[in-house]
């Protein structure tokens, strides 16, 4: 056996707990998790099914720990993990899964399913088994600070056109704000008007926000290959930062695995509390809505829809702001009929979107979306993450022409487009 | 002597592997801990876990209509076992003699037909779901099947015994039950206790954000 093969094997041992004990121990393989799959719905193929993509860290555990593996084992009967199995997993679990969690909220024995595919990851990563762009987008993250190769100058740059456009100064490096704003590679390159839209939104609300130049991404690629010490380099950057310019909050922006990695898992992974509150942008948009602080007049007439990220909703726990939010400003809004905790996934997210031969895997999948869209059609879909924007851009393009007029929109973006920026005019 | 080995001593062994194994097994899984969550919850975290714990014994709405087939039989069979384990005369009488030293009232004979005929059809409708679904044929291994098979054939003795008078049936099932005694704690059927550490993990991992998991 290699030597890569045997790191995998102990970083797979290190990622036993009692989770994943209790979990294992109560499968009974009834298979309901397939059914709340977009890769195993939109395929038919039964090796998506969610809990068959941890089968490695199942066959450990049943080897190594079970009475009847290690009886097996002791008369060499045992069917242990080989380097093979590692090298067929891989697709299966980077390809095949974006750790939605949608397989988590339906197992009837309750097992977080995403939870232990995480760490599936953190062994396949440790033997060299991870999809070579996701590899190539760590590395970026690590030596450029974006896995999508985005530099200071770039976000300067933007920055700028943002400026002259919105008619607002935005100041990096500001020490004493109250709020410091992370931005994911995706939105600075695709969506940049984000940035001039919270600045719309941040003077007029009179919200204290810098951005540092030291470290700006919102992205975890550690956290999407499976490789925790980069996930925690990455995340100690942002203390960094944040330690340096003494904010009392960190912003994460439209993206949806930035927010449960930075809100959720950032001091588990470094093992320590951060040194500063979390906030989703919705959720600081709706605070600032309750509290009087953010205005709007008038309203699109648009029928739209709202596509619920993920990671922001049934991982991270963000499902009334948006709606909050888009009340305000979208009398028309319909929802899809699955949505909030349970909506299906644009296919994307945990680093599918990064992997280059996953596309035509991805399209598929995406079938689940345009089936919803079908369903209300709607004029334009808001959502909250670039990368689900991104996705379903590919997503809409790839089923024709006319699947291409639906407008996609960025939450923050539409709540901007209404916003009340003289006082004299408020409602 | 079969019958004095099976009602003396091997069900003395057979209990004791189980109340052992089965301590083993939640000892051995507390063992390996959890690490504290370090992230500021924004809600109840033993809320999660409790409601969580409640709640999966409902699917969602969302999946519902997929899995109309393992549900339905899963409650069958489920309902109807456990109606029979506690409330058939026979086991009520056994209880009594050899753990409790009280029982309670049983069932009546026609409650017992319907709680057997449940248990039956459900038990061999999700076995032929789990041969013939292309998710549970690959997910299944031997361990399932031998549960099954197992449970399947404690509840055919069960019910032949009740009806034939046969004695030997009586041993029979009761040597098939010890059997499964000593089965349980190291295979699948200790999801019949595991499931509440394991939604309540979920349930308080989700819940400190949240979720209603």
């Amino acid at each position: 056996m290699s030597e890569r093969f045997e790191q995998g094997m102990s970083t797979l041992r290190k990622q036993m707990d009692a989770r994943v004990v209790s979990y294992l121990s109560s499968c009974v393989n009834c298979g309901v998790c397939a059914e709340a799959c977009l890769f195993y719905t939109e395929t038919g193929d039964p090796r998506y099914t969610p809990i068959y993509k941890v089968e490695p860290l199942r066959r450990l555990w049943h080897g190594e720990y079970t009475f009847w593996g290690k009886l097996a084992s002791a008369f060499g009967f045992g069917s242990t993990l080989t380097e093979q199995d590692f090298a067929d997993w891989e697709e299966l679990v980077y390809d095949g899964c974006t750790m939605c969690g949608r397989c988590s909220m339906v197992c009837p024995v309750g097992i977080d399913i995403a939870y232990m595919i995480r760490k599936v990851k953190e062994g396949l990563a440790a033997a060299g088994y991870s999809p070579d762009d996701l590899k190539s987008a760590a590395q970026r993250a690590v030596e450029i600070g974006s896995p999508m190769g985005v530099t200071l100058a770039t976000l300067q740059a933007t920055i700028s056109v943002q400026e002259k456009e919105c008619g607002i100064p935005i100041t990096m490096d500001r020490e004493g704000a109250d709020y410091l704003c992370l931005f994911s590679s995706g939105e600075i390159v695709g969506f940049p008007e984000f940035i001039g839209s919270i600045a719309r939104i941040f003077k007029a609300a009179d919200v204290s926000w810098t951005i540092s130049s030291d470290y700006f991404e919102a992205t975890n690629t550690g956290v999407q290959i499976g490789n925790s010490a980069v996930a925690a380099q990455l995340i100690e950057r942002i203390v960094s930062a944040a330690e340096k310019l003494k904010v009392k909050y960190v912003i994460s922006p439209e993206c949806g695995h930035a927010y449960t990695t930075i809100r959720w898992d950032a001091p588990n992974i470094i093992g320590r509390p951060l040194p500063f509150d979390v906030v989703h942008i919705l959720e600081l948009l709706d605070q600032l809505r309750r509290e009087g602080r953010l205005k709007t007049r008038g309203s699109t007439d648009m029928h739209l829809t709202y596509h619920d990220p993920c990671n922001i909703s049934r991982r991270g726990g963000v499902v009334r702001e948006p709606r909050h939010l888009l009340d305000m400003v979208a009398p028309n809004f319909e929802e899809m009929s699955d949505h909030g905790a349970m909506n299906w996934c644009c296919g994307g997210g945990g680093g599918v979107s990064t992997i280059e031969r996953a596309r035509d895997l991805r399209t598929r999948v995406f079938n689940v979306k345009k089936r919803q869209l079908d369903e209300i059609g709607v004029e334009a879909v808001v959502t909250a993450c670039s990368n689900c924007r991104h996705t379903w851009e590919d997503g809409l393009e790839a089923y024709g022409p006319e699947e291409d007029v639906v407008e996609l929109i960025g939450l923050t973006e539409l709540v901007a487009r209404y916003l009340v920026e003289d006082e004299s005019r408020a409602r | 002597m079969f019958a004095e080995f099976v009602e003396g001593p091997f069900w003395y062994f057979s209990l004791g592997v189980f109340v052992v194994g089965v301590a083993w097994r939640f000892i051995t899984m507390l063992r390996f801990g959890t690490r504290r969550d370090l992230s500021v919850a924004r809600a109840s975290a033993a809320v999660g876990a409790l409601r969580t714990n409640l709640s999966r014994f409902l699917p969602r709405r969302e999946v519902a209509g997929r899995i109309r087939v393992p549900v339905v039989a899963g409650y069958l069979f489920h309902l109807g076992l456990f109606a029979l384990l506690l409330f058939a005369a026979p086991h009520v009488e056994f209880i009594k003699n050899h753990i409790t030293g009280f029982g309670w009232t049983p069932m009546p004979h026609w409650a017992f037909i319907l709680a057997s005929e449940a248990a039956f059809i459900g038990l061999l409708v999700l076995w032929l779901h789990r041969v013939l679904n292309p998710v549970t044929r690959l997910l299944s291994r031997a361990d399932d099947h031998i549960a099954a098979i197992l449970v399947f054939v404690v509840m055919l003795t069960g019910c032949l015994a009740l009806f034939q008078s046969f004695d030997g049936l009586r041993v029979t099932h009761l040597f098939l039950a010890e059997l499964l005694l000593l089965y349980f704690p190291f295979s699948s059927l200790m999801h019949a206790l595991m499931f509440v550490p394991s939604r309540g993990y979920t349930g308080a991992s989700l819940g400190r954000r949240g979720i209603h998991a």
